[in-house]
């Protein structure tokens, strides 16, 4: 027999993406569950506070579009991934794979790929109902919104990776991966702006990438009139990529010991 | 012959639990090789040893010429896995999950001719949510075999079939000709109308091996020849039948000859050899 090549594992990377992203948004429920809640907590906040944040400039409605960008890239990484993986894994998805030849690498970069197309997908959404129902103007500095968002999301996804393996059961990954991030919304700075929150709370928060992405975003967002509105009245840009690049490596860590192509009761 | 697998003092223990103890086996290139034994056995643990999804204590193990230790993913593209559990890819076609696992291997059969095999062509552009049990299995199996495996593994293929799905499926999987199987079953039928080989395991150990029509002295053992008013066992089972014609003056009522099926034998060995 002719000794054949194996396929490359970028290829694969590539197929695998294009075929998670069919099977993704032929879930209609999936797709509800991903995009909407940043879009309709976005219009809700939206309506409910108007106008501009005392003597800034900065409207209410670019304060909560930031915080949402950031929420939504967080929501169809690490609460995206942590979900459909834990999901998989006890279905039986993952050892079915695990039986091919296809390389673990493709595996995660073909799940990296396709949630970097629900990133973006996220973000067009989320700027267009800014821009649509409160005015926004669009951000020109896209250089500094990519890089933000991407190392957010690189770690968004790592991190989601690793938490899929703490569930025991796929029924209870939703609320192991969903409670967590809500109460990181919360104290980030997502629906509640830092000046509302005890030193303690802020402080928690600083240690998780949610925060620093949002003030990334923000940066971008809101431009140099809403400085006077952080913490430290900079976005310290530096920190954020310092942070965020510290949690893309911590979670590659983290994902390298937890995970497993097996689950629980499978041994 | 080449030899497929090769199984020689295979342990392995969870905690306390002695789960295999000393298995040994080979299985030759083309045949068809099922593995019997009451759940908690150690039957699927020695194939998850063999599939390289679990690791060993100890023994000596090799399939296709590689400890399974050693899996690459070369190794991997010579293998075909059927799972106990099926395929769920709810919103996905048939045809596309087969033709994305082709992608996977180096030197894979046509997905479309995979299909018309194990006979869903009439359904391979509808969704996997919308296929009955047995369609699903049979997109298992196409899943398996799309590789072009030199060895596949079928775990439990048709727990859960009704009898004639069953039996179109043993056509199917007799289709697969050139290739190795190993075939766990609950189903002593089913090792009976497929396997060249049987091996019994109990009790994390194999109690016996052979052909399905031959194991554990099954073929040699004494028939039983019953009627209406009488039942005996003998080695000679025409001349007893002689005989009780004579003493009727012909047609003997309700006559029976039978000798141990598959089942009874299987039994009778995971009695003897309870742990």
């Amino acid at each position: 027999m002719t000794e054949t090549t194996l396929p490359g594992f970028a290829r694969l990377g590539l197929v695998r993406a294009g075929y998670e992203l069919k099977q993704f948004f032929r879930e209609r429920e999936q797709v509800i569950f991903v995009f909407s809640l940043p879009v309709v907590l976005l219009m809700l906040f939206g309506s409910v506070f108007e106008g501009e944040w005392d003597g800034t400039g900065v409207t209410v409605a670019e304060v909560y579009t930031a915080g949402m960008i950031g929420a939504g890239v967080l929501a169809v990484s690490f609460q995206n991934l942590g979900i459909s993986i834990a999901m998989e894994r006890e279905d039986g998805t993952l050892k079915r794979l695990a039986g091919t030849p296809m390389p673990p690498a493709s595996y995660f970069l073909g799940k990296i790929l396709s949630v970097l197309v629900m990133g973006v997908c996220e973000l067009v959404l989320l700027l267009t109902v800014a821009v649509l129902l409160y005015g926004l103007e669009l951000p020109s500095d896209w250089l500094t919104l990519g890089w933000v968002l991407t190392l957010g999301l690189a770690a968004g996804c790592l991190l989601g990776i690793a938490v899929s393996s703490l569930p025991r059961s796929a029924r209870s990954a939703s609320a192991v991966v969903t409670l967590p991030f809500l109460v990181l919304q919360f104290i980030s700075g997502v629906f509640i702006p830092f000046t509302e929150l005890p030193a303690w709370l802020v402080n928690v928060s600083s240690i998780f990438p949610l925060k620093w992405m949002c003030q990334g975003v923000r940066s971008v967002i809101l431009g140099p009139g809403g400085e006077s509105l952080e913490m430290t009245g900079s976005y310290e840009l530096g920190r954020v990529a310092l942070v965020l690049g510290a949690w893309v490596v911590g979670g590659l860590v983290l994902c390298l010991i937890t995970f497993r192509w097996k689950s629980r009761r499978d041994g | 012959m080449e030899t497929a697998v090769r199984v020689k003092g295979l342990t392995r223990s969870y905690g306390q639990v002695r789960a295999v103890r000393g298995v040994d086996f080979e299985i030759r290139r083309g045949e068809i090789f099922a593995l019997l034994g009451p759940n908690g056995a150690g039957k699927s643990t020695t194939v998850e040893i063999l599939e390289g999804h679990r690791s060993r204590d100890g023994g000596e193990v090799s399939v296709l010429g590689v400890d399974p230790r050693q899996a690459t993913r070369r190794w991997r593209s010579r293998l075909g896995i059927v799972l106990q559990n099926s395929v769920d890819v709810p919103e996905a076609t048939v045809r596309e999950v087969v033709r994305h696992f082709a992608t996977y291997y180096p030197n894979p059969n046509d997905p479309d001719r995979v299909i018309e095999q194990v006979g869903l062509a009439e359904q391979a552009d509808r969704r996997i949510r919308q296929l009955s049990g047995g369609q699903r299995r049979r997109v298992d199996v196409a899943l398996g075999v799309v590789g072009n495996p030199e060895l596949l593994f079928l775990d439990e293929p048709t727990t859960g079939f009704d009898p004639e799905a069953r039996r179109t499926f043993w056509e199917l999987i007799r289709s697969l000709e050139h290739t190795t199987i190993l075939l766990t079953t609950h189903y002593l039928e089913e090792a009976e109308a497929l396997a060249d080989r049987v091996a019994v395991i109990a009790a994390g150990r194999v109690v016996a091996e052979g052909h399905p029509r031959t194991l554990g002295g099954r073929a040699s053992a004494k028939a039983t020849v019953s009627w209406a008013d009488g039942i005996e066992e003998t080695d000679m089972p025409a001349k007893t039948v002689v005989r009780l014609m004579e003493r009727y003056g012909g047609e003997v009522p309700e006559l029976r000859v039978t000798r141990p099926t598959l089942e009874d034998t299987y039994l009778r060995l995971i009695e003897e050899n309870a742990s």
